[in-house]
Protein backbone atom coordinates (compact mmCIF):
# COMPACT_ATOMS: atom_id res chain seq x y z
CA UNK A 1 0.00 0.00 0.00
CA UNK A 2 2.89 2.37 0.75
CA UNK A 3 3.50 4.13 -2.53
CA UNK A 4 5.98 6.74 -3.54
CA UNK A 5 4.99 9.75 -1.46
CA UNK A 6 6.68 12.69 -3.09
CA UNK A 7 5.74 16.18 -2.12
CA UNK A 8 3.85 16.93 -5.33
CA UNK A 9 1.52 13.98 -4.94
CA UNK A 10 0.78 14.96 -1.34
CA UNK A 11 0.12 18.53 -2.40
CA UNK A 12 -2.19 17.28 -5.14
CA UNK A 13 -4.09 15.15 -2.60
CA UNK A 14 -4.37 18.10 -0.25
CA UNK A 15 -5.73 20.44 -2.93
CA UNK A 16 -8.20 17.85 -4.23
CA UNK A 17 -9.65 17.17 -0.78
CA UNK A 18 -9.63 20.87 0.07
CA UNK A 19 -11.85 21.35 -2.99
CA UNK A 20 -14.08 18.45 -1.96
CA UNK A 21 -14.37 19.82 1.59
CA UNK A 22 -15.20 23.26 0.28
CA UNK A 23 -18.06 22.10 -1.88
CA UNK A 24 -19.86 19.50 0.19
CA UNK A 25 -22.89 21.02 1.71
CA UNK A 26 -25.14 18.85 3.84
CA UNK A 27 -22.68 16.33 5.21
CA UNK A 28 -21.00 13.14 4.16
CA UNK A 29 -23.57 11.59 1.89
CA UNK A 30 -23.70 14.61 -0.39
CA UNK A 31 -19.97 14.13 -0.82
CA UNK A 32 -20.11 10.72 -2.45
CA UNK A 33 -20.75 11.81 -6.06
CA UNK A 34 -18.16 14.61 -5.77
CA UNK A 35 -15.49 12.21 -4.49
CA UNK A 36 -16.29 9.75 -7.25
CA UNK A 37 -15.85 12.43 -9.90
CA UNK A 38 -12.63 13.82 -8.47
CA UNK A 39 -10.90 10.59 -7.43
CA UNK A 40 -11.94 8.14 -10.12
CA UNK A 41 -12.82 10.16 -13.21
CA UNK A 42 -10.50 13.15 -12.94
CA UNK A 43 -7.46 11.85 -11.07
CA UNK A 44 -7.69 8.11 -11.62
CA UNK A 45 -6.31 7.51 -8.13
CA UNK A 46 -8.77 4.75 -7.55
CA UNK A 47 -9.34 2.60 -10.58
CA UNK A 48 -12.77 1.10 -10.18
CA UNK A 49 -16.20 1.89 -8.87
CA UNK A 50 -16.26 -1.19 -6.63
CA UNK A 51 -13.25 -0.09 -4.65
CA UNK A 52 -14.81 3.27 -3.83
CA UNK A 53 -18.06 1.58 -2.76
CA UNK A 54 -16.04 -0.45 -0.26
CA UNK A 55 -14.47 2.77 1.00
CA UNK A 56 -17.89 4.26 1.64
CA UNK A 57 -19.02 1.08 3.39
CA UNK A 58 -16.04 1.28 5.74
CA UNK A 59 -16.53 5.04 6.27
CA UNK A 60 -20.11 4.47 7.34
CA UNK A 61 -19.42 1.64 9.71
CA UNK A 62 -16.72 3.17 11.87
CA UNK A 63 -17.23 6.14 14.17
CA UNK A 64 -16.47 9.67 13.06
CA UNK A 65 -17.81 12.04 10.45
CA UNK A 66 -18.37 10.21 7.17
CA UNK A 67 -16.64 12.97 5.21
CA UNK A 68 -13.45 12.68 7.26
CA UNK A 69 -13.51 8.88 7.27
CA UNK A 70 -13.91 8.71 3.50
CA UNK A 71 -11.17 11.25 2.80
CA UNK A 72 -8.74 9.64 5.23
CA UNK A 73 -9.30 6.21 3.72
CA UNK A 74 -8.94 7.40 0.12
CA UNK A 75 -5.82 9.38 1.10
CA UNK A 76 -4.40 6.24 2.69
CA UNK A 77 -5.08 4.20 -0.43
CA UNK A 78 -3.33 6.76 -2.62
CA UNK A 79 -0.25 7.52 -0.54
CA UNK A 80 -0.22 5.60 2.73
CA UNK A 81 -0.16 7.22 6.13
CA UNK A 82 1.01 10.64 4.92
CA UNK A 83 -1.71 10.61 2.30
CA UNK A 84 -4.32 9.89 4.96
CA UNK A 85 -3.23 12.80 7.15
CA UNK A 86 -2.95 15.22 4.23
CA UNK A 87 -6.41 14.25 2.90
CA UNK A 88 -8.01 14.64 6.33
CA UNK A 89 -6.45 18.08 6.80
CA UNK A 90 -7.52 19.12 3.32
CA UNK A 91 -11.15 18.13 3.76
CA UNK A 92 -11.46 19.74 7.20
CA UNK A 93 -9.69 23.03 6.44
CA UNK A 94 -12.42 24.81 4.40
CA UNK A 95 -15.09 24.37 7.05
CA UNK A 96 -12.59 25.20 9.78
CA UNK A 97 -11.75 28.51 8.09
CA UNK A 98 -15.37 29.41 7.32
CA UNK A 99 -16.69 28.54 10.78
CA UNK A 100 -13.81 30.31 12.53
CA UNK A 101 -14.68 33.46 10.58
CA UNK A 102 -18.40 33.11 11.36
CA UNK A 103 -17.68 32.42 15.04
CA UNK A 104 -15.46 35.51 15.23
CA UNK A 105 -18.20 37.77 13.90
CA UNK A 106 -21.34 35.94 15.03
CA UNK A 107 -21.45 37.53 18.48
CA UNK A 108 -21.65 40.96 16.85
CA UNK A 109 -24.75 40.00 14.89
CA UNK A 110 -26.55 37.51 17.07
CA UNK A 111 -28.28 40.14 19.21
CA UNK A 112 -29.46 42.12 16.22
CA UNK A 113 -33.30 41.75 16.26
CA UNK A 114 -33.51 41.10 12.53
CA UNK A 115 -30.84 38.38 12.65
CA UNK A 116 -32.62 36.88 15.66
CA UNK A 117 -35.91 36.81 13.75
CA UNK A 118 -34.25 35.18 10.75
CA UNK A 119 -32.71 32.46 12.91
CA UNK A 120 -36.03 31.85 14.65
CA UNK A 121 -37.49 31.12 11.23
CA UNK A 122 -34.53 28.94 10.26
CA UNK A 123 -34.91 26.76 13.37
CA UNK A 124 -38.25 25.48 12.08
CA UNK A 125 -36.56 24.37 8.86
CA UNK A 126 -33.86 22.62 10.87
CA UNK A 127 -36.64 20.57 12.54
CA UNK A 128 -37.99 19.68 9.09
CA UNK A 129 -34.52 18.69 7.82
CA UNK A 130 -33.89 16.46 10.82
CA UNK A 131 -37.29 14.77 10.51
CA UNK A 132 -36.58 14.04 6.84
CA UNK A 133 -33.21 12.55 7.83
CA UNK A 134 -34.90 10.43 10.51
CA UNK A 135 -37.35 9.04 7.94
CA UNK A 136 -34.55 8.31 5.48
CA UNK A 137 -32.34 6.54 8.02
CA UNK A 138 -35.37 4.88 9.60
CA UNK A 139 -36.36 3.22 6.34
CA UNK A 140 -33.01 1.45 6.27
CA UNK A 141 -32.61 0.77 10.00
CA UNK A 142 -36.07 -0.26 11.14
CA UNK A 143 -36.35 -3.83 9.93
CA UNK A 144 -38.59 -5.53 12.52
CA UNK A 145 -40.33 -5.18 15.88
CA UNK A 146 -37.05 -5.39 17.81
CA UNK A 147 -35.59 -2.39 16.00
CA UNK A 148 -38.76 -0.35 16.59
CA UNK A 149 -38.45 -1.10 20.30
CA UNK A 150 -34.74 -0.19 20.34
CA UNK A 151 -35.53 3.16 18.70
CA UNK A 152 -38.32 3.96 21.15
CA UNK A 153 -36.24 2.94 24.16
CA UNK A 154 -33.41 5.17 22.89
CA UNK A 155 -35.75 8.18 22.69
CA UNK A 156 -37.03 7.54 26.24
CA UNK A 157 -33.55 7.01 27.68
CA UNK A 158 -31.93 10.05 26.08
CA UNK A 159 -34.84 12.49 26.05
CA UNK A 160 -36.77 11.64 29.21
CA UNK A 161 -34.16 10.08 31.47
CA UNK A 162 -31.26 12.22 30.20
CA UNK A 163 -28.97 9.24 29.64
CA UNK A 164 -25.88 10.15 27.61
CA UNK A 165 -26.15 9.16 23.95
CA UNK A 166 -22.90 7.21 24.21
CA UNK A 167 -24.57 4.70 26.54
CA UNK A 168 -27.44 4.28 24.10
CA UNK A 169 -24.99 3.49 21.29
CA UNK A 170 -22.99 1.08 23.45
CA UNK A 171 -26.25 -0.50 24.60
CA UNK A 172 -27.35 -1.02 20.99
CA UNK A 173 -24.01 -2.63 20.12
CA UNK A 174 -24.12 -4.93 23.16
CA UNK A 175 -27.73 -5.89 22.41
CA UNK A 176 -26.69 -6.81 18.88
CA UNK A 177 -23.89 -9.01 20.24
CA UNK A 178 -26.26 -10.66 22.75
CA UNK A 179 -28.75 -11.45 20.01
CA UNK A 180 -25.90 -12.86 17.91
CA UNK A 181 -24.72 -15.14 20.73
CA UNK A 182 -28.06 -16.25 22.13
CA UNK A 183 -30.21 -16.37 19.01
CA UNK A 184 -27.94 -17.34 16.12
CA UNK A 185 -30.89 -18.47 13.95
CA UNK A 186 -32.62 -15.15 14.43
CA UNK A 187 -29.46 -13.34 13.31
CA UNK A 188 -29.10 -15.52 10.26
CA UNK A 189 -32.67 -14.69 9.33
CA UNK A 190 -31.88 -10.97 9.62
CA UNK A 191 -28.78 -11.31 7.50
CA UNK A 192 -30.67 -13.48 5.03
CA UNK A 193 -33.32 -10.81 4.56
CA UNK A 194 -30.59 -8.27 3.88
CA UNK A 195 -29.08 -10.44 1.17
CA UNK A 196 -32.45 -10.82 -0.50
CA UNK A 197 -32.89 -7.05 -0.53
CA UNK A 198 -29.43 -6.61 -1.94
CA UNK B 1 -7.45 23.66 31.51
CA UNK B 2 -10.06 24.59 28.92
CA UNK B 3 -8.00 23.39 25.91
CA UNK B 4 -7.59 19.89 27.30
CA UNK B 5 -11.26 19.77 28.20
CA UNK B 6 -12.25 20.84 24.69
CA UNK B 7 -9.88 18.34 23.14
CA UNK B 8 -11.11 15.35 25.13
CA UNK B 9 -14.78 16.32 24.89
CA UNK B 10 -14.64 16.44 21.10
CA UNK B 11 -12.42 13.37 20.94
CA UNK B 12 -15.22 11.55 22.76
CA UNK B 13 -17.81 12.98 20.39
CA UNK B 14 -15.74 11.93 17.38
CA UNK B 15 -15.27 8.46 18.77
CA UNK B 16 -18.96 7.82 19.36
CA UNK B 17 -20.52 9.47 16.36
CA UNK B 18 -22.20 7.06 14.05
CA UNK B 19 -24.63 7.67 11.25
CA UNK B 20 -23.84 11.22 10.25
CA UNK B 21 -24.27 14.56 11.92
CA UNK B 22 -27.84 14.62 13.18
CA UNK B 23 -27.43 11.57 15.40
CA UNK B 24 -24.67 13.44 17.22
CA UNK B 25 -26.84 16.39 18.16
CA UNK B 26 -28.07 14.97 21.50
CA UNK B 27 -24.49 14.07 22.42
CA UNK B 28 -22.99 17.44 21.53
CA UNK B 29 -25.90 19.16 23.22
CA UNK B 30 -25.42 17.42 26.55
CA UNK B 31 -21.65 18.07 26.44
CA UNK B 32 -21.90 21.80 25.73
CA UNK B 33 -24.75 22.21 28.19
CA UNK B 34 -22.83 20.41 30.93
CA UNK B 35 -19.83 22.67 30.36
CA UNK B 36 -21.86 25.84 29.84
CA UNK B 37 -20.11 26.57 26.53
CA UNK B 38 -23.20 27.54 24.54
CA UNK B 39 -26.94 28.00 25.00
CA UNK B 40 -29.37 25.59 23.30
CA UNK B 41 -30.53 28.34 20.94
CA UNK B 42 -26.95 29.15 19.94
CA UNK B 43 -26.25 25.48 19.31
CA UNK B 44 -29.30 25.17 17.05
CA UNK B 45 -28.11 28.24 15.16
CA UNK B 46 -24.84 26.37 14.56
CA UNK B 47 -26.77 23.43 13.14
CA UNK B 48 -28.45 25.86 10.76
CA UNK B 49 -25.12 27.48 9.87
CA UNK B 50 -23.61 24.00 9.34
CA UNK B 51 -26.35 23.27 6.87
CA UNK B 52 -25.48 26.37 4.85
CA UNK B 53 -21.71 26.04 4.97
CA UNK B 54 -19.66 23.17 3.63
CA UNK B 55 -18.35 20.44 5.91
CA UNK B 56 -19.72 17.95 8.40
CA UNK B 57 -21.85 19.11 11.35
CA UNK B 58 -19.38 17.43 13.72
CA UNK B 59 -16.47 19.53 12.46
CA UNK B 60 -18.49 22.72 12.23
CA UNK B 61 -19.82 22.45 15.77
CA UNK B 62 -16.38 21.52 17.09
CA UNK B 63 -14.84 24.60 15.49
CA UNK B 64 -17.68 26.87 16.59
CA UNK B 65 -18.01 25.61 20.16
CA UNK B 66 -14.22 25.64 20.62
CA UNK B 67 -13.98 29.15 19.25
CA UNK B 68 -16.79 30.39 21.51
CA UNK B 69 -15.29 28.71 24.56
CA UNK B 70 -11.64 29.62 24.05
CA UNK B 71 -11.03 31.66 20.92
CA UNK B 72 -9.29 30.60 17.71
CA UNK B 73 -6.96 28.14 19.40
CA UNK B 74 -9.94 26.57 21.18
CA UNK B 75 -11.66 26.06 17.82
CA UNK B 76 -8.50 24.55 16.37
CA UNK B 77 -8.01 22.12 19.26
CA UNK B 78 -11.66 21.01 19.32
CA UNK B 79 -11.52 20.38 15.55
CA UNK B 80 -8.37 18.27 15.89
CA UNK B 81 -10.07 16.36 18.72
CA UNK B 82 -13.14 15.48 16.68
CA UNK B 83 -11.04 14.38 13.68
CA UNK B 84 -8.46 12.22 15.45
CA UNK B 85 -10.63 9.14 16.05
CA UNK B 86 -11.36 8.91 12.30
CA UNK B 87 -7.71 9.22 11.41
CA UNK B 88 -6.48 6.68 13.93
CA UNK B 89 -9.26 4.18 13.30
CA UNK B 90 -8.83 4.30 9.52
CA UNK B 91 -5.09 3.76 9.85
CA UNK B 92 -5.64 0.75 12.11
CA UNK B 93 -8.66 -0.69 10.38
CA UNK B 94 -7.90 -0.22 6.70
CA UNK B 95 -5.51 -3.17 6.80
CA UNK B 96 -7.78 -5.59 8.61
CA UNK B 97 -11.24 -4.31 7.93
CA UNK B 98 -12.11 -6.44 4.93
CA UNK B 99 -11.78 -9.53 7.07
CA UNK B 100 -13.98 -8.00 9.74
CA UNK B 101 -16.48 -6.33 7.46
CA UNK B 102 -18.13 -9.52 6.34
CA UNK B 103 -18.06 -11.12 9.77
CA UNK B 104 -21.60 -11.81 11.02
CA UNK B 105 -20.75 -10.20 14.37
CA UNK B 106 -20.25 -6.91 12.54
CA UNK B 107 -23.75 -6.97 11.10
CA UNK B 108 -25.09 -8.03 14.51
CA UNK B 109 -23.54 -4.97 16.15
CA UNK B 110 -24.97 -2.71 13.48
CA UNK B 111 -28.33 -4.40 13.75
CA UNK B 112 -28.31 -3.06 17.33
CA UNK B 113 -26.77 0.36 16.63
CA UNK B 114 -28.82 1.45 13.61
CA UNK B 115 -32.17 1.75 15.44
CA UNK B 116 -30.37 3.68 18.21
CA UNK B 117 -29.22 6.14 15.54
CA UNK B 118 -32.83 6.59 14.42
CA UNK B 119 -33.84 7.19 18.05
CA UNK B 120 -31.07 9.76 18.43
CA UNK B 121 -32.10 11.61 15.28
CA UNK B 122 -35.73 11.73 16.48
CA UNK B 123 -34.45 13.01 19.84
CA UNK B 124 -32.51 15.70 17.96
CA UNK B 125 -35.69 16.73 16.12
CA UNK B 126 -37.61 17.00 19.40
CA UNK B 127 -34.77 18.95 20.99
CA UNK B 128 -34.75 21.53 18.20
CA UNK B 129 -38.56 21.71 18.15
CA UNK B 130 -38.48 22.81 21.78
CA UNK B 131 -37.17 26.17 20.63
CA UNK B 132 -38.77 26.30 17.18
CA UNK B 133 -42.27 24.86 17.55
CA UNK B 134 -42.99 24.87 21.26
CA UNK B 135 -42.28 27.69 23.64
CA UNK B 136 -40.81 25.51 26.36
CA UNK B 137 -39.08 22.16 26.89
CA UNK B 138 -41.33 19.18 26.41
CA UNK B 139 -43.04 17.91 29.55
CA UNK B 140 -46.35 16.30 30.47
CA UNK B 141 -47.55 19.70 31.58
CA UNK B 142 -46.73 21.19 28.21
CA UNK B 143 -48.47 18.39 26.33
CA UNK B 144 -51.59 18.96 28.43
CA UNK B 145 -51.49 22.66 27.68
CA UNK B 146 -51.25 22.00 23.93
CA UNK B 147 -54.94 21.08 24.01
CA UNK B 148 -56.14 23.58 26.60
CA UNK B 149 -54.19 26.76 25.86
CA UNK B 150 -52.42 26.08 22.56
CA UNK B 151 -51.42 29.69 21.97
CA UNK B 152 -49.55 29.75 25.23
CA UNK B 153 -47.24 26.84 24.46
CA UNK B 154 -47.23 26.61 20.67
CA UNK B 155 -45.19 28.88 18.47
CA UNK B 156 -47.80 29.34 15.71
CA UNK B 157 -45.48 31.24 13.34
CA UNK B 158 -42.79 28.61 13.89
CA UNK B 159 -45.25 25.83 13.07
CA UNK B 160 -46.30 27.65 9.90
CA UNK B 161 -42.68 27.91 8.71
CA UNK B 162 -42.07 24.28 9.69
CA UNK B 163 -45.02 23.00 7.63
CA UNK B 164 -44.08 25.11 4.60
CA UNK B 165 -40.44 23.92 4.81
CA UNK B 166 -41.39 20.28 5.26
CA UNK B 167 -43.64 20.34 2.20
CA UNK B 168 -41.10 22.28 0.14
CA UNK B 169 -38.27 19.89 1.06
CA UNK B 170 -40.11 16.60 0.93
CA UNK B 171 -42.65 17.14 -1.82
CA UNK B 172 -40.96 19.68 -4.07
CA UNK B 173 -37.38 18.56 -3.29
CA UNK B 174 -36.27 22.12 -2.60
CA UNK B 175 -32.53 22.31 -1.90
CA UNK B 176 -31.87 22.50 1.88
CA UNK B 177 -29.81 25.68 1.50
CA UNK B 178 -32.66 27.39 -0.36
CA UNK B 179 -35.15 26.18 2.26
CA UNK B 180 -32.99 27.71 5.01
CA UNK B 181 -32.64 31.04 3.21
CA UNK B 182 -36.39 31.07 2.52
CA UNK B 183 -37.24 30.33 6.17
CA UNK B 184 -34.86 33.08 7.26
CA UNK B 185 -36.83 35.51 5.11
CA UNK B 186 -40.12 34.15 6.50
CA UNK B 187 -38.67 34.54 10.01
CA UNK B 188 -37.87 38.21 9.36
CA UNK B 189 -41.38 38.78 7.99
CA UNK B 190 -43.22 36.98 10.80
CA UNK B 191 -41.07 37.80 13.85
CA UNK B 192 -39.58 41.18 12.94
CA UNK B 193 -41.78 43.04 10.48
CA UNK B 194 -45.19 41.95 11.81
Amino acid sequence: MEKKTDFRLLLDIFITFFKIGGFTFGGGYAMIPIIEREIITKKGWIKNEKEIIDVFAVAESIPGAIAINTSTFVGYKIAGRKGAIVAACGVILPSFIIISLIAAFFSQFQDNPMVKAAFMGVRSTVVALIIIAAIKVGKKAIEDKTSVIISLVTIILVLVLDIHAIFAILGGAILGIIIYITLPEEMEKINGQKDEIN
Amino acid sequence: MIYLKLFFTFLKIGLFSFGGGYAMIPMIESEIEGNGWLSSAEFIDIIAISEMTPGPIAVNSATFVGHKAAGFLGGFIATIGVAIPSLVLILIISKYFYRFQNHPLNSAIFYGIRPVIVGLIVTAAIFVSETAIFRDSLSMDLIRKVFRQPREVLNIEGILIFVISLIALKKFKLHPILAIVLSGVMGILLFYVV
